[in-house]
């Protein structure tokens, strides 16, 4: 067997196979090589560079972001994905754009990489009205309902059952949309975690658990929150297929996702996914990073998905080093644009604040009669059981 | 006009709701087979299976995040929590997610569904018979409705099932086997919101709800024979948001108001309720605005030490008399 993840194979807790990803031991599973896996056919040409694309994006995003909390532009927290891009990428590459998406609440690379209008994420890191959660959510809580991203969620392992809810509602009305649930190796230590994987597996629900293990939940280490090192094996406990990736590989991301959305959308019940990554920065603004030492930042980020990437589209001839420095030019360019067009939306209206708390806000002063609430139009719950 | 009990009134807005909305589903601890721990949801597995009645694990803050994931997929679901104590476990799904999505991502969905949960004691011991509606009234993005009649349990809970944000539906353990009219047409809906005059009276106001109505009524029987008092008895129904007019209302014709709850003196809905009242009807006040409440307490098991402490209509009769 070689570098490239199992398809189908149930993860097995009983044998330590999985060392993949540190840094310097290359990607390999049960000892393979250290190469990434080859190109997928269905990877052309032009997708992988609009993979690539989106990486850049996000990074450059990400850097902009950063300079605009620096300018006091971004309030409150500001977490970055920085390192973590290809795990975003990979995956909803591998996905249907109607498959709902959830994150945790460092949700940007998950918004970009919908296809969410870059300009509106800034706009909601700047607190603005035309900010994709109109201002009202900020850097946590990026959201656009109409690309099927069902927001950031910040508090840890919260979105866990709540994308198990959602999963079940397609199985029940008969759609074959799978649900993508993204959380860090924090989030295992919660019991809400435990609650939604069991639902998940217990009903059978087209959901596909996507764990960051990113060596870090907040300050605490891997050895500190959990008793295992690979998340899969929490998944061996719900008798859910389980398989483990190079998080630093948006090919690897790909094709295992793959494996595990079809698995799903199949019909055979949830499937969980450990990507190994790591975030390059602190895990917010404000962290002065004293839990890590420099020479393992140092080491994760000599296997930088992007200029890995990068090399690999310049080895296989799919694009020159020109081509990929133009992609960062474009980017770089684009985010000025970006910039500028989020900074100049207008803040929210006061009026917002009575407005959104209700879908259907109740005034007693009015007869009943005037304020029915507006039903959904109700689809027809029939079809697959 | 047909007679029911307040669990009869319950299983029938769920089942007449299911039989007019495929998506509606409930979920719960032990509510298949078993038929729910108060026997609501009896008879409801067979006749709609089991992809609709769902037996869940028992783990709360599970069910009400996949209730509020199915909501968000376009379903209508019911979650049971078997009592209202166990909903604790559940808080932060509640707050944090049901309670915040439509206001925190802009509008763009929002979270129907209904937390069915239930209040009540009975020699249950510390922490099974606690009162914990004021915690849920405290959270804006929530309606909280405490039926006190059958008809209220059944008209409510249609309007909870049709409502588009989260609803806490608390029902009580000692109101089930109560019963009272339904109205002729079973598709009669109560909106959220209003409160209803239980009882018209002129020299004194006494709100409120759920259990705490049918001691209000007493107390109002024993004052017109025993004092020849005429008391106004509110019964609150919907605690998020407050029917205010009708309340003040009544005040600016009374002059005198009781504010009755079974919750913790501390902190508990009624002094957030009577804090307002005070607000908006301080010029029209003849006596200071009474309270009965819980003593801040934990609930004993002894039968002697629980009925010394759960609020009766003893206490509203003295309540009354006090500000009288």
């Amino acid at each position: 067997m070689g570098g490239g993840p199992r398809k189908g194979r149930r993860y097995n807790a009983g044998v330590a196979a999985t060392r993949a990803v540190r840094p310097g031991a290359g990607t390999r599973r049960g000892g393979g090589r250290r190469r990434s896996p080859a190109l997928p056919a269905d990877l052309t040409a032009e997708r992988c560079r609009q993979l690539y694309r989106q990486m850049v994006l996000i990074r450059r995003f990400e850097e902009h972001a950063a300079e605009a909390y620096a300018q006091a532009k971004v309030g409150g927290f500001l977490h970055l994905y920085i390192g973590e891009e290809a795990v975003a990428v990979g995956a909803l590459a591998a996905a249907r754009p109607t498959d709902d998406v959830l994150s945790h609440y460092r949700d940007h690379g998950y918004a970009l990489a919908r296809g969410c209008d870059p300009t509106a994420c800034m706009a909601e890191l700047f607190g603005r009205a035309t900010g994709v959660s109109r201002g009202m959510g900020g850097s946590m809580h990026l959201a656009d309902r109409s690309r099927h991203f069902w927001g950031g969620h910040a508090i840890v392992g919260s979105h866990i059952p709540i994308g198990t809810g959602m999963a079940y509602a397609a199985k029940l009305q008969g759609r074959d949309d799978v649900v993508l649930e993204f959380f860090g190796d924090g989030a295992t230590g919660n019991g809400i975690f435990h609650e939604g994987l069991n639902m998940a597996a217990l009903w059978k629900v087209p959901v596909v658990f996507v764990c960051e293990n990113n060596l870090y939940g907040m300050g605490a280490t891997l050895a500190e929150e959990s008793p295992v090192r690979d998340m899969v094996i929490r998944a061996e406990g719900y008798t859910m297929p389980a398989l483990q990736c190079d998080g630093m590989d948006v090919v690897a991301v790909y094709e295992t996702l793959r494996v595990a959305i079809a698995h799903a959308r199949e019909g055979r019940g949830p499937y969980f996914v450990e990507c190994l990554t790591y975030r390059f920065r602190g895990h917010s603004m404000a962290d002065p990073e004293l839990y890590r030492d420099k020479d393992e930042v140092r080491r994760w980020r000599a296997l930088d998905p992007i200029t890995r990437f990068g090399a690999r589209l310049v080895a296989e001839r799919i694009s020159t080093e020109q081509e990929l420095t133009a992609v960062g030019d474009e980017v770089e360019e684009e985010m000025l644009r970006v910039v500028a067009a989020a900074d100049a939306g207008a803040v929210p209206d006061l009026a917002t604040l009575s407005q959104l708390v209700y879908a259907h806000p109740i005034d007693p002063t009015t007869p009943p009669a005037d304020q029915e609430p507006q039903l959904a139009p109700r689809p027809a719950a029939s079809g697959r059981r | 006009m047909e007679e029911s009990t307040y669990r009869e009134a319950v299983r029938s807005a769920l089942r007449e709701e299911m039989l007019r909305d495929p998506n509606v589903i409930l979920l719960g601890e032990s509510i298949t087979g078993y038929g729910g721990s108060y026997a609501v949801t009896k008879g409801l597995v067979q006749e709609f299976g089991p992809h609709r009645v769902m037996e869940t694990p028992i783990a709360e803050a599970g069910i009400v995040g996949f209730a509020v994931g199915a909501a968000m997929g376009g379903l209508r679901p019911v979650a049971e929590l078997m009592t209202v104590n166990f909903a604790l476990l559940a808080l932060d799904q509640i707050v944090n997610s049901a309670a915040k999505f439509h206001f925190m991502f802009g509008g763009q969905w929002s979270v129907p569904m209904v937390v069915r949960t239930v209040s009540g004691f009975g020699q249950l011991g510390a922490t099974h018979s606690q009162t914990f509606e004021g915690w849920f009234a405290h959270v804006p993005g929530l309606k909280v409705v405490m039926p006190a009649t059958p008809a209220d349990a059944k008209g409510l809970l249609l309007a909870a099932m049709r409502d588009p944000d989260p609803v806490m539906f608390i029902e009580h353990s000692l109101l089930y086997s109560t019963r009272g009219p339904m109205p002729d047409d079973p598709e009669t809906v109560v909106p959220i919101g209003r409160a209803r005059i239980a009882r018209a009276g002129s020299d004194v106001t006494v709100v409120a709800y759920s259990r705490m109505l049918l001691q209000a009524l007493q107390a109002a029987e024993v004052l017109e024979r025993e004092d020849g008092c005429q008391v106004e008895v509110i019964d609150l129904r919907t605690l998020r948001p407050v029917d205010y007019p009708t309340v003040t209302q009544s005040i600016q014709r009374t002059h005198r108001v009781v504010v009755c709850g079974e919750d913790w003196r501390t902190g508990g809905f009624g002094a957030s309720l009577l804090a307002e009242l005070q607000d908006r009807c301080f010029d029209d006040l003849d006596a200071p605005i009474a309270r009965v409440a819980m003593a801040d307490v934990p609930l004993p098991y002894a039968r002697n030490l629980e009925r010394a402490l759960i609020p009766s209509s003893e206490q509203v009769v003295q309540a009354v008399r006090g500000i009288l």
